[in-house]
């Protein structure tokens, strides 16, 4: 019985994560969690000249197979894109870009990177106050 | 099965009293987060969230909408009485279930378990506690325990200390003795942890609380649902328990409570159906336990709450104990045998019947939506015990617990299922 939401790639991304680790020079860095999960994602961005591009992404953080995985597809994903772009970012763009379908009880840990890296960019664009960030520090 | 005759209960014919059980799961491969549509029999092993609800107790919520759907207290016409009749002797039914002598008037009716913590932290707590006052909880109280007290005390200046988990999940009694002192005013302690198992000696926490003039305020949500518990013979001042984790239905729970302190208290709702004599200026309060109930209550939850007691003792409470313990024990063995499972609280014959683990390498929610696909219901993440959690350094676990409808080929299958994603993680 294979289980849908674990499919190859997922379980690569899981336990072969791309770009983790922090960086030393990120323009910004956000960190989020689902207390009841236990799901934490960090997620260090560093930006191009224009201030605006994407140049790389970095996440660290710990939990479940699809929180991390997601993570880690985003952080490559995101690369080349400006921070307008990132804004538009939904949770359709989330589960397409994991390939699998995710149950409703998992979505949360499924968006929780994509999240992060929004909330993340929006402080630093100083739009959003760091109070009212749906992703706790 | 070779040991299979000293379990006491006749699962079979238990089963066919919950149609649920009947059912398969897996979903539909064509709807979005429906699995692969493998067609498979349930597995429900969440018992300690809610239980299943046998048919009685389903007929008698429609028998009550069909029959004799009324308002209470109130009518003097014909379904009124009987509406009236059968909810105040859902009380005195579910008084006796508990061992409270003094009948309705010390069972107030709740939505749940976690109203019933309200209720008493607000129309004692707030009125009563402040600064030089502490509340002693344990460390593995659930939060509707926990978060309660923690406010009272924001609120009334009053000190929250815990009593501490030792590395086997019971309790440090000697702990318990110096927390517990002339400066408390109240103890509120979890009977079964919802999360470790460990049944908590209420009876000598108990004395400790009245030596010191404090009230014992007993959690029994995990306890009275499968275990004979009698409030008077632990002398509880308070205790809670929740239908729905009971073969009741959801909506509905109860508060005992001591006559002589209830008779004391404030009421926790004002409104109306509780009052006695009600002027411009001020207003009196109904006899017990109907001063804790105004509004129009869950008419129908109570007296299905009364069916559910009347089904499990039909059964029998002591035969549902011994059957729960059999399952866990032999739970707790099967995921014993393996050394990449993290098993938490007390050994498996010294515990209510739920264990709760972690699989190395796989994330409990990840354990949990590959057993879903299986067919099989466990409960992942902080059970509502994050605290206790973080002590154990755990963002999570994933927890089978047991009622008396299941049997252990369904423990075969929760080992299976535990097979599968060790292998898919592997
Ligand atoms: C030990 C314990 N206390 C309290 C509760 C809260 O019960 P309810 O959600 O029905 O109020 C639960 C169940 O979730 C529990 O296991």
């Amino acid at each position: 019985m294979g289980s849908d939401m674990y499919r190859q790639q997922i379980l690569d991304h899981y336990k072969n994560p791309r770009n983790y680790g922090e960086l030393d020079d990120a323009t910004f860095s956000h960190v989020g969690e689902n207390p009841s999960c236990g799901d934490t994602i960090r997620m260090d961005v560093r930006l191009e000249d224009d201030d605006e591009t994407i140049e790389y992404v970095a996440f660290s953080g710990d939990g479940c197979a699809i929180s991390q995985a997601s993570a880690s597809m985003l952080s490559s994903k995101l690369q080349g894109l400006t921070l307008d772009e990132l804004a538009e970012l939904d949770r359709d763009d989330v589960v397409d870009m994991l390939g699998v379908d995710i149950s409703p009880m998992r979505i949360k840990c499924a968006v929780l990177a994509e999240k992060v890296a929004q909330d993340g960019a929006k402080i630093y664009r100083e739009d959003l106050d760091i109070d009212a960030t749906t992703t706790e520090e | 099965m070779e040991t299979q005759e000293s379990y006491p209960l006749d699962v079979e014919s238990i089963r066919a009293d919950f149609p649920v059980l009947e059912r398969k799961v897996g979903g539909d491969p064509t709807v979005a987060g429906e699995g692969d549509g493998d067609d498979v029999p349930l597995v429900y092993l969440d018992n300690a969230a809610t239980s299943q609800t046998p048919k009685r107790v389903v007929e008698a919520i429609v028998d009550y909408y069909y029959e004799y759907n009324a308002n209470v207290h109130r009518g003097i016409h014909h379904l009124s009485q009987e509406a009236s009749v059968a909810y105040e002797e859902a009380h005195d039914r579910v008084a006796d279930f508990v061992g409270a002598s003094g009948g309705r008037e010390e069972v107030v009716f709740t939505n749940n378990t976690t109203e019933a913590e309200n209720l008493v932290a607000r129309s004692w707590g707030l009125n009563e506690l402040g600064p030089e006052d502490s509340i002693v909880l344990t460390e593995m109280e659930h939060h509707a325990s926990l978060v309660t007290w923690q406010q009272v005390g924001k609120k009334t200046g009053a000190e929250v200390r815990y009593i501490r988990t030792e590395e086997d999940g019971t309790l440090d009694m000697d702990h318990a003795a110096d927390l517990i002192d002339e400066t408390t005013e109240m103890v509120s302690v979890v009977h079964v942890s919802n999360t470790l198992g460990t049944v908590n000696p209420v009876a000598e926490l108990a004395d400790l609380a009245h030596e010191q003039d404090a009230y014992i305020f007993v959690d029994a949500a995990q306890s009275v649902p499968n275990r004979s518990v009698d409030v008077e013979a632990m002398d509880a001042d308070f205790l809670a328990f929740s239908g729905h984790k009971m073969c009741g239905p959801t909506g509905i729970g109860a508060l005992y409570g001591k006559r002589a302190i209830l008779e004391e208290l404030e009421p926790f709702n004002y409104g109306g159906g509780h009052v006695r004599k009600v002027t411009y200026e001020d207003a009196t309060w109904e006899d017990l336990p109907w001063k804790f109930e105004a509004g129009t209550p869950n008419i129908s939850g109570g007296i299905a709450l009364a069916e559910a007691v009347d089904y499990l003792e039909d059964i029998g409470m002591d035969r549902i104990q011994r059957h729960e313990e059999l399952l866990t024990e032999y739970a707790y063995d099967r995921l014993s045998e393996f050394d990449d499972i993290e098993i938490y609280g007390p050994p498996g014959d010294q515990r209510g019947g739920l264990v709760s683990f972690n699989l190395d390498g796989v994330h409990s929610h990840d354990l949990s939506s590959i057993l879903s696909d299986q067919g099989i219901a466990i409960r992942a993440g902080d059970h509502c015990t994050q605290p206790l959690h973080d002590k154990l350094g755990i963002p999570a676990s994933t927890r089978a617990s047991f009622y008396l409808y299941n049997t252990r080929e369904e423990v075969d299958a929760l080992v299976e299922g535990v097979d599968e994603a060790r292998e898919l993680f592997a």
